[in-house]
């Protein structure tokens, strides 16, 4: 369904700040999987996100959905295929504009916008249903400006409006990250719930190894801007939050291996 | 009485102005300054259509066009060149001043012959006479027209902007200026939007230029010096006026108040004895005050302890 092939990207080439942060990704999800990528800081889990919404050119390699390319697609062309939360609870909704009104803008993902009334015909009764989903009172809430809201509640809407039209692809970065514990476990229970009644693959970043060892169906660890480990299936739920850790012990000890080699090396060409 | 009237005609095309300024400034948070370069263009324009023998609704909407050409360019040269919005609006702004000395022709246009007023004049002309007789103050009645076709134009933009950012496009328009990625990640061109909204603006901007000039039966290429600066004060001074709102109809009200009042506060100032000379110096002083004033009462109100409003 989402396939990634050869994929490269090194940001600011050739200067000091060179981070290559995706080095050959090759990655295949089948459709209506819920996959979840764990990793160090900087191994590419969210630029792997980015390179499949679109957030920048691809180096190398290629982003395929239902079999066709989109690696050359501008991010908005992309939209109405990948629906994305962000780690940001304030980057996926307009402060200004009213729960409805960024629902509103929501329902009519990657369509002309028109100079129809926003909110004519407007789903309330469908929307107010979602919204008392989420447990926090915010059916009540459809004509407040979302700006008021708290960042937990802007997190919660902004997953809804992800996927509200049931896009191919749904991205989830660390979407849990930025919020207090009470917040991010009301939305991932949420989550969990949304992507089990959607068709979406999703493909969700996180830096818990809670969520990791609890979630999904699939698991893929991301070292330097590599696929590390893939595991599925009855593997994955054999893994608990303690192999997880020692997981990132390993990869941790690779990285100390790796730059021992580099110091060896370049004792014997001095 | 007669000034009041004409101040509130003036008062009200600025206010198109404002409502123009409000869709850059507020809606988008780009303080147009292309604004000094769209108004003159819109009335020279329209001069110089009136000039070739145009009727005076098409020589208006041509300068109208004028002004969405301007504003599509600096919004093109600000998203495809990624030009900071500013420097994109002074260099089209700058460029604009011989534009408008090429379709001027000369440095300044009379404007003879009828114009947008013209029905409204003659109508309230053949309805009252001469001059009518208000307060115990004659006025002149074409004055009365000249007013009426104002308030009509500044109205209908009024409410047709509001109308316009309650649509679909509108409402991604204004996510745009609040939060572009959220709006590219649902679908829509961030880019095309801004060149539009930008266009949007200085149409307005450019319909205020020829209605000005119109009213002042010339067009001057120099007319156009602070008009960002004007507008600015309008769209301040109006939010003060009508507070922390929610409704889009009311902001826009409030940049056509804002623009009104502020009209009022100069003519009064300079019937008070203020020089017109240094009514530029006084409008940028209160515009910094406008803007920076809110912040220092607020923090003034705070340390007397309660006496401020609850945050919106």
């Amino acid at each position: 369904m989402l396939r990634l092939d050869g994929v490269r990207k090194t940001f600011n080439p050739g200067t000091a700040n060179e981070v290559r942060a995706l080095a050959g990704v090759d990655l295949e999800l089948e459709a209506g999987s819920f996959t979840v990528v764990i990793g160090t800081n900087g191994s590419g889990k969210s630029t792997l996100q980015g390179a499949v919404s679109g957030a920048f050119e691809l180096d190398a390699g290629r982003v395929l959905v239902d079999g066709t390319d989109i690696s050359g697609w501008p991010e908005h062309r992309r939209a109405h295929l990948v629906g994305r939360v962000f780690q940001d609870p304030f980057a996926g909704t307009a402060p200004g504009l009213t729960v409805a009104e960024n629902l509103a803008l929501a329902s009519k993902r990657g369509k002309w916008r028109t100079l129809a009334p926003l909110l004519r015909g407007a789903k309330r009764g469908e929307w107010r249903d979602l919204l008392a989903q989420i447990g926090l009172g915010l059916e009540h809430r459809l004509d407040d400006p979302i700006g008021l809201l708290s960042g937990g509640q802007r997190q919660s809407i902004t997953l809804l409006m992800a996927t509200l039209t049931n896009p191919r692809v749904l991205l989830l970065d660390e979407h849990t990250a930025a919020l207090d514990p009470r917040s991010a476990e009301l939305v991932i229970d949420l989550t969990v719930r949304l992507v089990a009644r959607s068709s979406s693959t999703t493909l969700m970043v996180t830096h818990s190894m809670q969520q990791a060892a609890t979630l999904g169906d699939r698991l893929i660890a991301m070292h330097r801007g590599r696929v590390y480990l893939d595991v599925r299936g009855a593997e994955k739920r054999r893994l608990g939050e303690a192999d997880l850790l020692g997981l990132f012990t390993q990869m941790r000890r690779d990285d100390r291996f790796d730059a021992a080699a580099c110091e060896l090396v370049r004792g014997q060409y001095r | 009485m007669s000034l009041l009237v004409a101040t509130l005609a003036i008062g009200l095309i600025f206010a198109v102005l404002a409502v123009g300024i409000f869709l850059s400034f507020r809606v988008y948070q780009i303080p147009d300054i292309t604004a000094d370069g769209s108004f003159p263009l819109g009335a020279a324009i329209a001069a110089r259509c009136l000039k070739e023998g145009w009727d005076p609704a098409s020589a208006t909407a041509a300068g109208m066009a004028g002004g969405a050409i301007a504003g599509s360019i600096t919004g093109l040269v600000h998203v495809r060149f990624k030009v900071n919005a500013l420097l994109s609006g002074i260099l089209m702004m700058t460029a604009l001043y011989s534009v408008n000395l090429r379709v001027l022709g000369s440095s300044n246009l009379q404007i003879a012959g009828s114009t947008v007023f013209t029905p409204l004049d003659a109508f309230a002309q053949r309805a009252f006479g001469p001059s009518v007789r208000i307060a115990g103050y004659d006025v002149p009645s074409a004055d009365l027209g000249t007013l009426l076709t104002c308030a009509i134009v500044a109205a209908a933009v009024g409410i047709a902007l509001t109308l316009f950012l309650r649509t679909e496009l509108g409402a991604a328009m204004r996510a745009t200026g609040e939060n572009a990625r959220m709006l590219r990640a649902l679908g829509t061109s961030t880019d095309r939007m801004t060149v539009l909204g930008l266009a949007m603006s200085n149409a307005l901007v450019a319909l205020s230029g020829a209605l000005f000039a119109q009213m002042q039966a010339f067009a001057d290429a120099q007319m156009g010096i602070g008009v960002i600066v004007l507008g600015l004060a309008s769209v301040i001074l109006g939010q003060t006026l009508v507070g922390p709102v929610r409704s889009i109809g009311l902001a826009v009200t409030g940049a056509i108040m804002g623009a009104v009042l502020f009209r009022l506060l100069v003519a009064l100032a300079i019937r008070a004895g203020l020089d017109a000379n240094d009514l530029k110096l006084v409008t940028a002083v209160v515009v910094l005050a406008a803007i920076v004033g809110p912040g220092w009462l607020a923090g003034l109100r705070a340390r007397r302890g309660g006496g401020s409003r609850a945050p919106a």
